[in-house]
């Protein structure tokens, strides 16, 4: 059986945990996305500004000099969804929720950011569809992340600061559901990862889908067979989730999300949500969640701004369950290191959140069979990271 | 005297036969800090409060406006926990405090301590029931289990948006009262409230087995008036949790102007 189930369960995870107000506008939300998704000329107007606008489908690039350095036995592909418009795979979902949006009749777009890139994003998709765009973002994130602020209204967008809780992106999440909540007849949420209540977890993989079967195709053209091991970072878990799931039923392929250690998992600063929380529910969603003892969400931390969140998509928490994927977390260190790594091996600088995915993989390298096929899925590229990376070694002394 | 749902639903039927709405003030537990949380309860009482609602903060309440967040930010600043609000509901019990208490608070907490313990402890410490804002009828099938098996008042929310045969239904699995949401949106005081209010009220008490509570923007007698003769309860809680706020630092005026505040608001109940 397919999953969700009809009540947008994963077995125990997942679910609608939110309030009544909302519950008519999830219904009617799910009702489109099922017509939609097996209407043509949707999908067609899709897969085009897919091709023409965002630059797919992306490639598949064998790093030979990567593979070099972590031992010469492995044939390591990087997915280069770094080389999508706007510099992320965020915009295969937000170009989708926005059409889906347009085809709904509603005429106003909210999302939530963290670092920025979701907001871009949803920015973007919204100036292309002449849409009213209203993005929430945690007043420390604004300052921190200064220059997305000003791309998304240089986009159009009006980006609003959030200043409760801790002032980051579940703070963020919490305001843009206040205001869909009020002003749910005319307005879509755009939620920016496999996150949230029914069907988002659901359409929002869906969306991201086309990374994994674009993979599936170019591998079996490239090697003539499915890979060994992937391998993609999770935090909202999105881009793993998309990257994954066209791969869930062939056994043989090994798969292993990566989330942010952080500090470490010793500290109270990391954002491992599957390795150490606990199940619980957050934002419309039964999932693990970094969470006290009386259930009280905690702060998450991540050197990677995109993985700083203390909640994870339902399906990956239902994944792990099954053990059908194994989640592990690097710690800021690890993702710094691979973050240079691949800036100088292959001249490709990574987000910080997929130079978790690269960490992972070079902690691992030795202990892979010679002649594996591994594929990292590369979710963004790390232009939005240099400042905060120099400011960081700087701390450390090493630049 | 009948505790849980019963008696939730009596305090508020009996209300309605002397002819006025039944008056339901919320604070928010632990706010300003837990000391006062009881002082607060025999207050509201005191004023003529017919059930209570008493919020259990969480750290992220996302149907509320920014009243109850800082209120729960406030509170959360003293970690409460769910069975520090029942030891201190068992021992008011044991002194005479007869009105119901639900519950009010979002999912997480009652999950982490379990929802069969938290109905079990609820039923022993002579707390009424529960109001989960985010526990909609699809998810909330154990909890109206528990409630049920421990005859604890499961209130269940509808809003503006909810269409007539789905509000049957939430008020077919609701028990000591429905709790109707007036406007589409978050908690907060609203100077305006929806024209035709009247009208879906009068509409939700028609499908409704149990009582129906209006709640939502509401912080004035002169609306919690207009509202009396079409509500069976009518809910105030930001307006409040303003005043308690305002008035932090000096307990004993913040304590005399509530009583005064809610003396006013069930005054303005008595349907005219």
């Amino acid at each position: 059986m397919s999953l969700p189930d009809k009540r947008g369960h994963f077995g125990p995870f997942g679910g609608r945990y939110v309030p009544e107000t909302l519950m008519p506008a999830l219904f009617e939300l799910e009702e489109a996305y099922r017509r939609l998704r097996r209407d043509r000329a949707f999908k067609q107007e899709l897969d085009s500004y897919l091709r023409s606008y965002v630059g797919r489908p992306t490639p598949l690039y064998p790093a030979r000099k990567l593979s070099q350095a972590l031992g010469g036995h492995l044939k390591i592909y990087l997915k280069r969804e770094d080389l999508t418009h706007t510099g992320a795979h965020k915009i295969n979902n937000t170009l989708g929720q926005v059409l889906l949006a347009k085809r709904m009749g509603k005429n106003r777009i909210i999302a939530e950011t963290g670092a920025g890139q979701h907001g871009v994003a949803t920015a973007t998709a919204a100036a292309l569809m002449g849409m009213e765009c209203v993005v929430y973002m945690g007043a420390k994130d604004t300052v921190r992340q200064e220059m997305n602020v000003f791309r998304m209204e240089l986009l159009g967008a009006k980006v609003v600061p959030v200043h409760s809780g801790t002032q980051t992106l579940k703070d963020a999440i919490n305001e843009a559901i206040r205001d869909w909540v009020t002003n749910v007849e005319t307005t879509h949420y755009v939620i920016g990862s496999v996150v949230g209540p029914h069907p988002y977890p659901m359409m929002v993989r869906d969306f991201q889908s086309v990374i994994g079967r674009e993979t599936r195709r170019q591998i079996l053209n490239l090697e003539g067979r499915l890979p060994d091991i992937i391998l993609a970072c999770v935090g909202g878990g999105s881009n793993a989730m998309g990257f994954f799931y066209p791969f869930v039923k062939d056994q043989m392929v090994k798969m292993i999300g990566v989330e942010a250690a952080g500090e470490g998992l010793d500290t109270d600063h990391h954002s491992a949500t599957l390795t150490v929380g606990e199940p619980g529910v957050l934002h419309g969603m039964m999932t693990y969640l970094l969470q006290d003892h009386v259930g009280q969400i905690k702060g998450a931390h991540s050197v990677a701004p995109g993985l700083d969140y203390p909640g994870v998509g339902p399906e990956h928490a239902f994944l792990k369950e099954t053990g059908r994927v194994d989640y592990v977390a690097v710690n800021d260190e690890e993702a710094l290191s691979a973050f240079r790594l691949l800036s100088e091996t292959e001249g490709i600088i990574p987000a910080l959140e997929s130079a978790h995915a690269v960490a992972y993989l070079a902690k691992i390298a030795k202990d892979v069979p010679s002649g594996s096929v591994v594929v990292v899925n590369l979710s963004g590229r790390g232009d939005k990271d240099v400042a905060s990376v120099r400011e960081y070694l700087r701390g450390k002394g090493r630049a | 005297m009948p505790r849980g749902a019963e008696a939730v639903e009596a305090a508020i039927r009996a209300a309605n036969e002397r002819g006025e709405a039944a008056f339901i003030p919320f604070i928010e537990g632990a706010d300003p800090d837990p000391g006062l949380t009881e002082d607060l309860l025999w207050t509201l009482a005191e004023a003529g409060a017919e059930v209570i609602e008493l919020g259990f903060p969480f750290s992220d309440p996302l149907a509320d406006g920014p009243t109850i967040q800082e209120a729960a930010q406030r509170a959360l600043r003293h970690r409460p926990t769910i069975p520090f609000f029942l030891e201190m509901i068992s021992r008011m019990r044991r002194a005479g405090f007869e009105v119901p208490v639900v519950m009010m608070g979002y999912l997480n907490p009652f999950f982490r301590l379990g929802l069969r313990r938290f109905a079990k402890e609820a039923r022993k410490a002579g707390l009424d029931g529960a109001i989960i804002p985010d526990l909609p009828l699809e998810e909330a099938g154990e909890w109206l289990r528990e409630a049920k098996s421990r005859k604890l008042a499961a209130v269940m929310l509808a809003a503006p948006t909810t269409p007539p045969e789905r509000l049957e239904k939430i008020a077919q699995a609701s028990s000591g009262f429905l709790y109707y949401v007036s406007i589409t949106g978050i908690t907060g005081e609203r100077d305006r409230l929806p024209d035709d209010l009247a009208l879906k009220l009068d509409l939700a008490r028609e499908l409704s087995p149990v009582p129906v509570a209006v709640g939502f923007g509401i912080s004035k007698p002169s609306q919690v008036k207009n509202l009396a003769p079409f509500a069976d309860a009518i809910v105030v809680g930001s307006a409040i949790v303003k005043l308690i706020s305002r008035l932090a630092d000096d307990p004993k005026r913040m304590l005399r102007e509530v009583g005064d505040f809610v003396r006013s608001l069930k005054e303005a109940t008595v349907r005219s």
